[in-house]
């Protein structure tokens, strides 16, 4: 692949890339140095860095006003139950569906499949229903059934790595009289640590940047989570673009710190779910 | 347990693993699929079970009352939006797959809209639309081209294709990031041969990239025309629908949970469900003659 490029060629790959970069860093610079404003000096110093990088007021305001704490506490919450029981499920349905035949087994994957076409926006209503038929309606235990339930794509991902598991390994675990349930705890599911690992982080990606479900099924100030919060907090406070730049900041970096320091799984778990 | 047989342990591992997956699954994903199908055909309000059954007249509302069915001109700014950033995001792709100095770098940078929080980013792009103090006039103003300032949300021409970017600069990272992937399975020996015959850049680009990705192209295509008809969030955390911003699913919703109207709600819910199986199952369809 030693070819020479025509010079021009190359010089529209980078200019490309370049300008993509200008536009995707843009808006985030202005909110950065946004962030470090006081009122006056974002609307005077237009895109100038600001005076002061030590100036935190805004995000302590943001932080108080916005009730930050409380919302980071809700989403913690909601993470860890959610997370938990997702993967215990998730593993759960890929080692049933992945080590053994029987008549349900293809009816039970055509239902997910089928289920993964409905999009989700558009049951709400009915969903509600639901949730308020089990007394889940404003509580912190709605989202949490949500996001708990396993899907087509976890699944799929689970079963390759399943299938990837040599079945010998089952079958000397049996020969030591291991129970399945034995097999699954103690051979299953931590084999299928790196497949869990991406899903985790893909959903707490995903659960985290929600903003309809806590939305629709959250009213409850009490319960907001970070979405509910940094929304409920632009409102009454659209003058201050300065202090409203802090908030999307802080909301910004925890899934930035995620991404930085975690991006091959991320990337390996975003293409092996377009790829089925 | 322990003193079960394998065949009999197997029977009671399934039901054990699989009947909690199962409720959640029917309690949220089929039961409401079909429930939605019955409120279709009521009154429903929401609120008790004071629903009376009156046949297809939600459904005639729907297909009679032209305003419902405008604000699908709404979501096509975001399917012709999803269009550009398919594109786009070959491009990018294909550029990123060759030898480059720091195409990583590029990779990370240009996916980071991605993993950023939606809400978060739609409030971020409110404060770079402001039209006074929005750091895009600001930028405009500074290079000299201050004749480009524009109302980016008041414009009532303007402000869907607005709202259409923000959607494209979150997602695009996402597309190219699967294009890569796709990219990378291609055999390198194929572009070796092709370079062997003689073929130009554009030939091997032509012949050899695009056939190997040609699903993933359909796929994406897809995910384009869906999203583009689910879309929801950006218009709705920005404008609440204001403006001429208000979509089909913003339109939904606001019967559902604002007029209190759940009927006439699930039935457009069933409507724009049946429009995105309609779409998949064409794709489906054309994917098994070609395939053969």
């Amino acid at each position: 692949m030693e070819r020479l490029e025509p010079w021009w060629l190359k010089a529209l790959k980078y200019a490309s890339l370049l300008l993509a970069l200008f536009v995707v860093l843009f808006p985030l610079y202005s909110v950065v140095i946004g962030a470090f404003k006081t009122q006056v000096e974002y609307y005077n110093s237009g895109l100038r860095l600001p005076e002061n990088f030590l100036n935190f007021d805004n995000f302590r305001k943001v932080f108080k006003v916005g009730r930050l704490a409380l919302a980071y506490k809700n989403i913690l919450i909601i993470l860890a139950v959610s997370l938990a029981g997702n993967v215990l499920i998730g593993t759960m349905v890929a080692y049933a569906l992945g080590r053994f035949e029987f008549k349900l087994r293809k009816p039970i994957m055509g239902l997910y499949l089928i289920v993964q076409v409905i999009p989700l926006v558009t049951t709400q209503v009915a969903t509600v229903s639901v949730i308020k038929a089990l007394d889940a309606y404003n509580t912190i235990y709605a989202p949490m059934l949500l996001y708990m339930g396993a899907d087509v794509l976890q699944i799929i991902i689970y079963l390759q790595f399943i299938q990837n598991i040599p079945k010998d390994l089952d079958e000397s675990a049996m020969i030591e009289g291991a129970s399945l349930f034995r097999i699954y705890r103690s051979v299953i599911f931590p084999l299928l640590g790196p497949a869990t690992a991406t899903l985790v982080i893909l959903k707490t990606i995903s659960i985290y940047n929600d903003f309809y479900v806590p939305y629709l099924y959250m009213p409850d100030r009490k319960l907001a989570v970070v979405s509910a919060a940094i929304y409920n907090f632009v409102g009454p406070n659209a003058a201050q673009l300065n202090v409203i730049s802090a908030g999307i900041l802080i909301i910004f970096i925890p899934t930035v710190i995620v991404f930085l320091l975690l991006q091959r799984f991320i990337f390996s778990g975003v293409t092996s779910g377009a790829v089925k | 347990m322990f003193n079960l047989s394998y065949n009999k342990q197997k029977y009671v591992i399934l039901a054990c693993f699989l009947t909690v997956p199962l409720i959640l699954l029917l309690m949220f994903s089929v039961y409401p699929a079909l429930a939605l199908f019955y409120f279709s055909l009521t009154d429903w309000d929401g609120l008790g079970f004071d629903m009376h059954w009156i046949g297809f007249a939600n459904y005639k509302d729907i297909f009679t009352r032209a305003d419902i069915f405008a604000v699908f001109r709404t979501n096509l700014y975001y399917f012709v939006g999803g269009l550009v950033q398919t594109a786009l995001a070959l491009w990018f792709a294909v550029i990123l797959s060759d030898r480059l100095r720091g195409r990583y770098f590029f990779q990370v940078m240009l996916f980071l809209p991605y993993v950023l929080h939606s809400v978060a980013t739609v409030i971020m792009f409110k404060n770079v639309y402001h039209a006074e103090y929005g750091s895009l006039n600001t930028l405009l103003g500074a290079l000299g081209l201050t004749a480009w300032k524009q109302m980016w949300l008041g414009n009532p021409h303007l402000v869907n294709f607005s709202l259409a970017f923000i959607s494209m600069w979150k997602y695009f990272g996402l597309s190219m990031v699967i294009f890569i992937g796709a990219l990378q399975s291609i055999p390198k020996d194929l572009y070796e041969a092709a370079r062997i015959d003689g073929a130009s850049g554009w030939q091997s680009f032509r012949f050899i990239t695009v056939p190997s990705v040609r699903r993933v192209i359909e796929l994406m295509l897809i995910l384009t025309l869906t999203g583009a008809l689910e879309a929801f969030d950006i218009p709705y955390v920005m404008m609440l629908g204001a403006n001429g911003t208000t979509t089909f699913v913003i339109q939904t919703v606001d019967m559902a949970f604002k007029f209190e109207n759940y009927g006439l709600a699930s039935a457009m819910a069933v409507v724009l469900l049946l429009i995105v199986l309609l779409v998949i199952g064409l794709q489906r369809k054309l994917l098994f003659r070609e395939g053969r």
